[in-house]
Formats: C-alpha cells, structure tokens, sequence
C-alpha cells in the first residue's frame, strides 16, 4: 500500500514505452496505482513523478483534475448514478434518492463497513437504457428499485465476482510484442515516413 | 434495430463474435487495408475526400479537408482518436469501440497511411472499461496477425496504435484538452489560434484529431469507394450517421439511418425506430444534438436530419443524441439539469465561463426550490450574455472553447418557450416567501 509494487513498476515501464514522451503515460500509471491501493496515495503519486521525471506537484496537479481519481480511500463497490437529462427524464435521480435511502448515505459518501460509495455522475452513455449506474463502471440498465436493492444484496454477499474492486477499470492491457513493435515517433524526428515516398503502385 | 439502407458502421453488431479478430475477417474485415496498401496513400486520402464525409464527433467539419490542414513538410504528423464520448445524451461511439473495435483500428490503420501519422492514439472515456478490455484485446491480436505495428503486411508502412484512456473529465473530449490530456496534464482547452491541432497538436506537432464513428467509415469508403458513399443521404450529409434516441419514447435506441433523408418525426415516432412519445402523450420539446444543442419543438419535427437546415433552423446535430421531453417534463428543471452538468464540468480555465455557469446554476437552482426573485430572470439573461454575447446562433464565446456557451443553450431555449414557467415559480416563491422551503406543485398543473 504505497509505492507501486515491483510488478506494477514492470507494468508501468511499459506503459511508459508506448508513448513519445514519458509525461503521456501519467494518467494510464495513475490508473495503475488506483488499482493497486484502490485510490491514490501520497506515496504512489511520488513514485510515479520519479518514474515518468516530473515533480510530485505536476503529477498531483494532473490528478486533482479528474473526476475518477480519489485522493481518499472510497468503497469497495462505487455506485455512480446518473441524473443527466435522459436519464432524469426516466427516473435517475427517484433511483438514487432510493439508493441514499436503502444505503443511509449521500452522494459521496461511504457506508461504515467500507463496501458502497454512491456518486450522483454525469452522463455515462448509456442514454437509452435510462435509468442506468455502473459499479465500478461496470453497467446496470433500466435499473428499477427493486432490481437496485437484489444488486446491493449480492454485492454485499460477495456473490458478484464478476465486479473487480473499485480501480479495476479494463482487465485486459495492451502489449506490444518487441518484434511487432513499430516504435514511437518522437517529435524530433522531422524524417518524412517512408511509406509516403512510394510509387502510385503502392506498397504491396 | 430495423435498417432501410445498407448499415455502413453497424453492420456486425447483431452477431455474437462482433469483436473477435475472426468475426472481423470472416465478414470482410481488414480488406479495406489491404486495398489501400495496393494503392498510394493519396490515393486514401482522395477517396475520403470524395466521401464528403463529414465529422461525427459534435462540430460536424468535413474529415478529408482536415486532413489536408496538416502544414505540409513538418514530420511527424500523429493521430488522435477521439473516444472520449461523454455529451449528454450521446450513445455510439461506446457501442462502435465495444461492438466492432477492429473496424476502428482498421479506420485508425487508413487514416494513418493516407496523411503519413507516424503514430497513433487512441485515447477512450475512462468510464469504459469495456471498450478499453475489448480494443485492448483487439489491438493485442490485430499486431499478432501483422495488421498493426512493423512492417504491417509486409509492407514499408509501419505505425503503432496506443490506447490510452481518460479518467473522468467531459472537457476532454475538446480536441486540444484531449491533447494536454495525452500529454499528461489536466484537461483544459488551448487557445486557437495558435494552437489548431493539424498545425500545433500533440507535443506542438501536426495533430488529426478524429472521433470513432468518423474512422469507422473509412473501411466501408476504402472497400466500396467514396463515391458510393456520397452516393448515400443528402447532398450536404453523406452516408450514413448513428442517432440515440432517448428520454420519454417507447423504445429508445441507438439507430443507423441515412443521413439527411429521414426526418426528426420518422426517428421519434416511426414503429422501427423510436415508437413514439411513452403513454402517446404530447411533445414538448426535443434537443436534436446533445446537451449543448438548443431545443426544437413540435415545429421542427419535419426537418431532416441533417447538417445545414438543422443548423439554419437555430441548432445542431452535435454527436447524433436525440433526448425528447414529453408534456409533463418540468422545463425550470430540465434546464437547470442540464446548466448544472456544465458548470460541474467547467474546466476553470475561462472566467466567463467558470463563474458564469455557476452563477447560472445557482440562479436555475433557487428558482426552482422557491427562493426565484423577480429579477432573475433578467439576471439569467445577462449572466448569459456575459459568457454568450447576444445569446445568437451559432453561439459567439468570450472562452476558449464552446463549453460555456453551451450552457446558454438550454436556458435561452427554455426561457423562450417555457418563459411562463419560471415566471409562476417565481411568482409562487413571492407569495409564499418565508424561512422554510415551500414545494413548488408538480409539473401537471403547469405543463
């Protein structure tokens, strides 16, 4: 719980290669270490200032501008519910006056065991499947009350093991294998690419 | 979802392996590539122009000509994906990166032959974890194949494609914020000029920004043509688009219709797409093209769905999201929903805007709960003006980017129309001043 894990380090360099300057991959590291600790901490964000050479301040100051960053610790299941205008038209905001009562918390707080922090977010493109939330930013559609409160419970019994913890965004990462690998352009290589000095007949 | 013309960017979304590198071959896929490689990259870069396609991220500019703005002779060049989809209302581009993400990598794959990108970002909305696992995989299997990366089909052609993702920000889906985003800053927008990003984008290089559905054409114009394409909708709308169609209707969805040949009423009523207004009650207003998009009424049903007679009618098609508000939608309320999305989402660079759209909000908001003062509504106007001089269409800024001004649009459509509405919450706050809040009757008694 700290700085990233020898693993993550790993994880990190290569995020890092992919992009033409380090300072790119801030975001896809703060990521990483959201996943790791479940929100961002202090010691993390200093880590990654080292590993992509800008100072703990830029790297805080970049954070601090996203919505999805959390500088304090948050449930293990984040519930967003939408209220933008498609989904208040259908219902959105009678869903999480439910979810606050059912779960005797508001917008941005966490329930005393830890489990659920509930936002009131802005719209997540789901429009026609209005009202809709995500845990974890993992989808529920035209969610009813009912079908708010079967979704608590089975959380909460652990019996949803399809929903990773808060941080968790994709399960898949992209690699680059070293001999497919193209490379990445820098700016200050000014070289016109070579496919672009071909004969009309083309490339193949 | 029922399609009367050939479903260009939607085609596999009905078969179950949509996303796998094998349903995307076994269904044409990554021909389109192989074609362009045959042939010069101006060659690419000619068919898009004939295309006439036209962006679908929000502005609507024609994809072959911006293209072109990129200063010849300064290298390298870079592509920018926009899939930071995150305007009220918009469903599609999540759908086209979830459901077919190696059609976009294809497009992305074309768009780098043909302007000469030496490399390419795709960059996705952070709440999508989906679209980032099923792009993330595609990516990972389309450079096993050799479609992507060194030497792609054994070609001289080389590029990587790197996804990237947000973390929660609408601003960014503003070309320039989504580049200080890739850069690793926090998102706010750069003035232009200087700083267009075909000129100075991505590390001040010449940057093409393009949003998802505008590459995902590129393989259907590659493989049948440009012309066949503009052959497509009307004559200042080319091909196809996607429309969501949300709030009160029968059946919401998102749906693939020709572009400019259909009109608002087909898409909100007709059986095959829509159904009509939930419980057959009365429109009362619909927004045509996002949040930021002004309001149309029951006047404008019969306007096609496209570019120029939407934009000459006093709105836009923006990204295709098509909300409708039934009879017993509370205007004060909708407005102050949507004026409250903008000010949350004010990145803070621009005063105007950053102090405007709060003052807004909090303006809509005492109205609303019955602390409204008679001169509100005046002040609602001139806070308005201050971020939107002249409150007119097209919108004039006093910010860097149209994210203020967007705000102006549901509050001047609002007032326009539904004026009697804030005047009777107004009114009732008036008559009932006193220490404790006093619920305003619902919408039925005034709708």
């Amino acid at each position: 719980m700290a700085r990233l894990t020898a693993e993550n380090v790993e994880l990190a360099t290569e995020i890092i290669g992919h992009f033409p300057r380090p300072k790119s991959a801030l975001i896809p590291l703060l990521h990483l270490a959201q996943e790791q600790d479940g929100h961002l901490t202090d010691d993390a964000m200093v880590h990654i200032a080292d590993l992509v050479d800008v100072t703990p301040a830029e790297v805080l100051g970049t954070a601090s501008f996203y919505e999805m960053f959390k500088m304090e610790p948050v449930g293990r299941y984040m519930v967003n519910i939408c209220t933008n205008i498609s989904c208040q038209l259908r219902g959105g905001e009678e869903l999480l006056e439910h979810a606050e009562n059912t779960l005797g918390i508001r917008p941005g707080q966490t329930t005393a065991d830890g489990l659920f922090t509930i936002e009131d977010v802005e719209c997540i493109a789901a429009c026609t499947e209005a009202p809709c939330l995500q845990v974890n930013y993992r989808y529920f559609h035209k969610i009813t009350n009912n079908e708010f409160d079967e979704l608590i419970s089975e959380l909460r019994s652990g019996a949803r093991s399809d929903i990773p913890a808060h941080g968790t965004l994709a399960q898949v990462r992209q690699h680059i294998p070293a001999d497919r690998q193209a490379g990445s352009v820098v700016p200050e290589n000014t070289e016109v690419p070579v496919w672009l000095s071909v004969s009309e007949d083309g490339n193949a | 979802m029922t399609i009367d013309v050939p479903r260009i960017i939607t085609s596999r979304f009905d078969r179950d392996d949509s996303f796998t590198l094998s349903g995307y071959e076994a269904t044409g896929g990554y021909q389109a590539l192989r074609k362009a490689l045959a042939s010069s990259p101006q060659a690419v870069a000619d068919e898009v122009k004939t295309a006439s396609l036209l962006g679908r991220g929000g502005a609507g500019f024609p994809a072959g000509v911006k293209w072109g703005l990129a200063p010849e002779n300064v290298w390298p060049r870079y592509l920018v994906v926009n899939g930071d989809e995150s305007e009220p209302g918009t469903y599609k581009d999540r759908m086209l990166m979830e459901l077919d993400p190696h059609q976009l990598i294809e497009g992305v794959l074309l768009a780098c032959y043909g302007i000469g990108c030496g490399q390419a970002f795709l960059y996705v909305r952070g709440e999508m974890p989906l679209a980032q696992e099923r792009i993330a995989q595609a990516l990972n299997d389309a450079y096993a194949a050799g479609y992507v990366g060194k030497n792609i089909l054994g070609t001289n052609f080389s590029v990587d494609v790197i996804l990237s993702w947000g973390a929660g920000a609408y601003i960014v889906g503003e070309e320039t914020a989504l580049i200080e985003s890739l850069e690793g800053n926090r998102g706010m927008p750069r003035l232009k000029p200087p700083f267009f990003p075909a000129a100075k984008g991505l590390y001040m290089q010449p940057t093409i920004v393009n949003n998802v559905e505008t590459l995902s054409n590129l393989p259907w114009i590659i493989n049948n043509g440009g012309e066949a394409f503009a052959a497509l909708g009307a004559e200042t709308s080319r091909g196809t688009r996607m429309f969501a169609v949300s709030g009160h209707v029968k059946n919401p969805g998102v749906f693939e219709v020709e572009y400019g040949v259909s009109t608002f009423r087909d898409l909100i009523f007709k059986p095959e797409y829509a159904g009509g207004i939930l419980g057959d009650r009365e429109l009362k207003a619909f927004i045509p093209g996002g949040a930021s998009a002004p309001w149309f009424f029951e006047e404008h049903l019969n306007l096609p769905l496209e570019k120029v007679t939407v934009d000459r009618a006093g709105s836009m098609l923006g990204s295709g999201a098509i909300v409708v508000m039934d009879e017993t939608t509370d205007a004060v309320k909708s407005c102050l929903r949507i004026v409250r999305f903008f000010a949350r989402e004010s990145c803070g660079k621009c005063t105007p805007c950053r102090e405007g759209t709060t003052w807004l909000e909090q303006i809509l908001q005492r109205i609303y709960d019955g602390y409204g003062r008679p001169t509100d509504l005046d002040l609602l106007m001139d806070v308005s003006d201050n971020i939107s001089p002249g409150i007119s269409w097209p919108p004039k800024q006093t910010t860097i980017c149209p994210l203020g001004p967007s705000a102006v649009s549901p509050i001047a459509s609002a007032m326009k129309r539904f004026r009697p509405e804030f005047e009777a919450r107004i009114a009732f706050a008036e008559q009932n001043r006193s220490s404790v809040p006093v619920d305003f009757p619902k919408a039925a008694s005034h709708a």
